[in-house]
């Protein structure tokens, strides 16, 4: 089994179909035995930044002091100039290039004249420096005369943002840790960094405190909206935070990751108090975390709000495609996002997640008791839909799982409440009845809480997927974990075509076992009729290498037809291939085997001269034959190396009892010889074949014709099948591919 | 397969791009097996198929198996079963007794009959029923080293439990050539001894190669535990044909094993005597002893077991296909109509 495994390994590795070109990093497959728990996947857990999404972010428009900035979205190719510098005789500029409004550059170009312009002055001012990037300058290849700055940071959202603002002229050239330079509109300017808080999962924003080099301080926060709101001034400019609110809601259900940006100036004594304080609580030894961010809230608050910046994550090639078809593959997908709600739900309809077919559940609560009452609703509520299209299906006259797809949608907030109380039995209860759940603002230990509340009511495989260090307590918790290096991710649904049928040759190796060890039970009143060599070769040469090259090299289908019919994979997972019924039917035919490889010998040369090691010699040929012919029933595709591996076997084995017999010290000398030149031996030997395998094939007829599996049919279209049938059938599908249509 | 073929052209400017080109043709083998695209045929099971094989097998086998059948008719066999009546009357209650004791004679007559012409050349075996030659323990009871170079082989470890005695090895040591065969048979027809040829009863290549020219028995059969037969020490192992046959231990708890070969015709309604010497115990296990005289055929010895059961087999795969032959026409399925997909079912019936 295992070489089995490491040969499927090996070819998943090589296929250039999970070869991902940009980062030029093939498909690994870090564990050996998780090839076929691939295939009895039932929950995928996804997270979406950089695992659905490309992590490649791009400044797409702003909202500054309430004015809505997007027109650079019809901007033509050639005003995306950028900006540029130059230093020491050689242009700077930007390594990315962003999309530029013409309006918002005019005004960020005019100078601190209007209050307009100054609010975008500052509007930039945060973007550049309000992060942890580290501006990196080097030579361009292709143009000595230029230096590409690139902006090296932790979040690919910082780095969108300085991109953007170097690109309205605010390029951010240096960073010390003491000061930072920022060349605004071609004059450079100093500014000292008195102080930072970084960003953290709480507070969920950041904040850096400037001396500007007019000798003002300035505190410049940027951060998620939610938690933004609560500290920006409310009193002040009323128009211009609704205005912003207002266009924040459009830009997350553009699918858009927003981030809302303040400041204020710190009068002298504010700032003494706070760089005390900071002072303090950075050098102290226990509880620095919980200190500093104590201090930070001080700073931050009673902020004005300057505007709001939309960056758009790009959704990966072919991840609309590869949800659909592990939805129709019946797989649930569970996407866990730390995006706003709005966000997630307009990804979630752009990577064809979420349909309009769907019902919605969502459920925002934001205490035990708020969330127990939504998840009851929401159970009602899907016990009914459910039922609603049960009664329609029973009157349809067949009692369908076509229910009408419900989704979950869950924020992080009521995650907080259901997670390790009672309540996460009535969660999976409904998760279970949910074809696609989506939880946002959740925290990266709540994804590992998520994915365990599914494992641990399930017997179900799991598989997560995920790209961040966030990702991986998740990942290491479900049964399966891929992880994705790199920034690009690969199109996981591609493993189903080395998860297909594999338990299939599970069966004939097992079987092989099973008959040898029959004979050997059987023949331990008659001893050592097989010798000890011929029983070692057996599990080597004669039975397992055609065994592992059938199990590594046929697939049951070609990959067009699997994912033209994903539903497909499902045969694996629902068992079709290998239920009990199955296992007991093998069964019967093993014991059938056995008795029938036993007993025409020994009813034919009962009362002979034969002696033991002629018959051993007849029954391993017989079993290695039998056991070739078994698999050989069973192999869907026929290539060259097929049948070498199949027919050379026999051939080898023939020449294996042929050298041993040839050995004089051997108990066996001569024995094949002298048993073939009887006519009885070839009689026995075609008989054992055709007896053992007859009823096996009869069933195996009767079983295609009266209920034929979904892969037979579609390997049978495969092969009859015109384009006109794949055609047609693509047309009938549809129907039963949108039920709620009915 | 031409979907498959599609595929690999499609993909092919990947494999072009990353990979260098060395010999295109070697490397083009390369990529498609490691992108499992080589060229395969895919056979479905289709009616016409299943019955053709069906009818094929149906009308190979049955003419097979008549012939067989016929063939094993036409073997000429008596048997006689003599363990039982050559023990005297004063010894039925106590078989045991009897082969034990030495002052016993052990000479017995047999009477046979021959029903039929048989052509020479006319085997002679004995037969033992219920004698488990195949045991695990008796076996592995030998040393093919020491039946090949005699005393010079020293480990007789194998031989257990009879592989010296006093003191000094026996050759050939082991169960299997301690408790050789000993019945001896005399066949006498009308008044004139009917000879057999005792030579060539064993296989060339055991004389030849495993049984050694100048190894001579040694110390054998001198304990006091007498097993069977005695070999004359005069004469070399790879000579002593009787204990060659039956070291080639048989296959299953009833076997023949050849004794010797008559070189001339027996007529029908022939009476032959045969005198035997009733030496071997196989009374105290119930063994049976058979003598028997057969002709023999390109299929071996009589057997009609092979031709009722390949008769069987053929007219069974006859009834398949009859019965396949109307399932088709019956209640037809259309091969390959994607209709039929389970998914696709539940949309149809609804």
């Amino acid at each position: 089994m295992e070489l089995v495994r490491v040969g499927q390994a090996y070819f998943m590795i090589r296929d250039t179909l999970m070869y991902d070109e940009a980062s030029n990093s093939a498909f690994q497959c870090r564990a050996l035995n998780i090839n076929e728990d691939l295939g009895q996947i039932k929950f995928v857990f996804s997270d979406k930044t950089g695992t659905l999404t490309e992590n490649k972010m791009e400044f797409q428009c702003a909202s500054i002091w309430g004015v809505d900035y997007s027109g650079g979205k019809d901007s033509s190719v050639n005003e995306q100039v950028g900006h540029f510098v130059q230093v020491d005789g050689k242009i700077l500029r930007p390594k990315m290039k962003v999309r530029i409004d013409p309006e918002l550059l005019q005004l960020s170009r005019s100078g601190n004249n209007t209050e307009e312009a100054k609010r975008v002055h500052d509007f930039f001012l945060a973007l550049a420096a309000c992060n942890t990037i580290v501006p990196i300058a080097f030579d361009d290849a292709s143009n000595p005369t230029v230096k590409l700055m690139d902006y090296q940071g932790e979040s690919p959202d910082e780095q969108a943002l300085a991109y953007a603002a170097a690109a309205y002229g605010f390029m951010l050239i240096e960073r010390t840790s003491g000061h930072i330079v920022i060349d605004i509109q071609g004059e450079r300017q100093r500014f000292n960094v008195l102080g930072l808080h970084e960003f953290d999962s709480d507070r969920k924003r950041m904040s850096v405190i400037l001396g500007c080099p007019d000798k003002t301080v300035k505190v410049f926060v940027k951060g998620a909206d939610t938690t933004m709101f609560s500290v920006i001034d409310r009193s002040l400019n009323m128009d211009i935070i609704r205005a912003t609110e207002a266009h924040l809601y459009n830009y997350s259900s553009l699918g858009l990751r927003t981030l809302v940006i303040g400041m204020r100036e710190l009068s002298d004594s504010e700032f003494e108090q706070w760089h005390s304080s900071f002072e303090a609580a950075s050098t102290s030894l226990i509880g620095r975390a919980a200190m500093l961010r104590k201090v930070a809230n001080t700073v931050e608050k009673s902020l004005r709000i300057l505007g709001a910046s939309a960056i758009e994550d790009k959704l990966q090639q072919g991840v609309p495609e590869a949800i659909e078809s592990l939805r129709t593959a019946g797989i649930k997908v569970w996407v866990l996002t730390g995006d706003k709600q709005e966000t997630a739900i307009s990804i979630g309809y752009s990577s064809k997640l979420l349909t309009s077919k769907m019902t919605q559940i969502i459920i925002n609560s934001n205490s035990k008791e708020s969330s127990r009452k939504s998840l009851e609703d929401a159970l009602r509520m899907s016990k009914k839909l459910i039922t609603v299209s049960g009664t329609t299906h029973n009157n349809g006259g067949n009692s369908g799982d076509a229910v009408s797809p419900v989704a979950l949608i869950i924020d992080g907030t009521s995650l907080v409440y259901i997670l390790d109380s009672e309540l996460e039995e009535q969660l999976f209860e409904l998760a279970s009845k949910c074809s696609v759940v989506l939880c946002c603002r959740v925290a990266p230990l709540q994804k590992a809480g998520i994915v365990m509340l599914v494992k641990n009511r399930t017997s179900d495989m799991t598989l997560s997927i995920g790209d961040g260090a966030n990702d991986v307590s998740m990942i290491q918790k479900a049964d399966v974990g891929v992880g994705i290096s790199g920034k690009e991710g690969r199109q996981a649904v591609m493993a189903s075509d080395f998860a297909m049928g594999q338990f299939r040759f599970l069966v004939p190796l097992l079987l092989n076992e099973l008959i040898f060890r029959y004979v050997l039970f059987t023949c331990f009143t008659l001893t050592t009729a097989i010798n000890e060599w011929s029983s070692m070769l057996y599990s080597i040469i004669y039975t397992s290498l055609p065994t592992i090259v059938v199990g590594i090299l046929d697939k049951d289908l070609s990959r067009r037809t699997l994912l033209k019919y994903p539903q497909l994979y499902g045969a694996e997972r629902r068992q079709e291939s290998y239920n009990s019924k199955l296992f007991w039917l093998t069964m019967i035919d093993t014991l059938w085997q056995s008795v029938v490889i036993y007993f025409i010998p020994h009813l034919a040369y009962w009362g002979s001269t034969i002696d033991a090691p002629s018959i051993g010699d007849l029954w391993t040929l017989a079993v290695v034959i039998l056991v070739n012919l078994h698999l050989a029933m069973d192999v869907i595709r026929w290539s060259w190396i097929t049948h070498v591996a199949i027919w050379g076997s026999i051939v080898a084995t023939f020449i294996c009892v042929i050298v041993l017999d040839a050995v004089p010290t051997l108990v066996g000398y001569w024995a094949i010889f002298d048993i073939a030149k009887e006519g009885s031996f070839w009689l026995c030997l075609l008989a054992i074949v055709v007896a053992a395998l007859l009823p096996r094939f009869v069933v195996k007829v009767l079983y295609q014709h009266f209920s034929p599996s979904d892969i037979q049919i579609t390997r049978e279209a495969e092969k009859f099948g015109s384009r006109r049938e794949f055609g047609a059938v693509e047309i009938e599908m549809n129907p039963i591919l949108e039920p709620s249509r009915r | 397969m031409d979907v498959d073929g599609g595929e690999s052209s499609s993909s092919d400017s990947i494999s072009v791009r990353s990979i260098p080109i060395h010999s295109r043709q070697s490397e083009d083998f390369l990529y498609k097996f490691k992108q499992q695209n080589i060229p395969a045929c895919k056979p479905v099971l289709t009616p016409a198929w299943v019955i053709a094989t069906l009818l094929l097998l149906g009308f190979f086998f049955i003419p097979i198996g008549l012939v067989t059948l016929r063939t094993s008719r036409g073997v000429v066999e008596i048997v006689d079963r003599y363990d039982a009546d050559c023990v005297p009357e004063a010894f039925k209650g106590n078989k045991v007794s009897y082969i034990k004791d030495t002052s016993v004679p052990k000479n017995c007559t047999l009477v046979l009959k021959v029903h039929k012409h048989m052509k020479a050349p006319i085997y002679v075996y004995y037969q033992l029923d219920n004698y488990y030659q195949n045991h695990r323990r008796y076996v592995k009871s030998r040393s093919d080293q020491q039946l090949l170079h005699g005393l010079k082989y020293n480990d007789t470890s194998s031989c257990k439990p009879e592989e010296s005695n006093n003191g000094l090895p026996i050759v050939p040591c082991g169960l299997i050539a301690w408790s050789l065969f000993n019945d001896t048979y005399k066949f006498i027809r009308g008044t004139a001894e009917l000879r057999i040829n005792r030579k060539n009863i064993a296989w060339k290549s055991d004389r030849n190669h495993k049984f050694g020219k100048h190894v001579y028995p040694f110390n054998f059969q001198s304990g006091t535990l007498i097993g069977g037969g005695k070999l004359d020490p005069n004469v070399p192992l790879g000579d002593q044909e009787d204990l060659i046959v039956w070291m080639r231990t048989a296959a299953l708890p009833s076997f023949r094993k050849l004794y010797g070969r008559i070189e001339e015709d027996l007529d029908a309604d022939d009476v032959i005597l045969v005198h035997l010497m009733n030496n071997y115990n196989t009374y105290s296990f119930g063994g049976k002893k058979k003598l028997v005289i057969s002709t023999s055929s390109w299929l071996g010895g009589k057997n009609d077991f092979l031709g009722v059961a390949y008769i069987f087999v053929g007219s069974s795969a006859i009834i398949l296909a009859l019965f396949f032959l109307l399932l088709h026409v019956k209640n037809p399925r259309p091969y390959g109509d994607t209709a039929y997909l389970s998914w696709n079912r539940k949309g149809i019936s609804s």
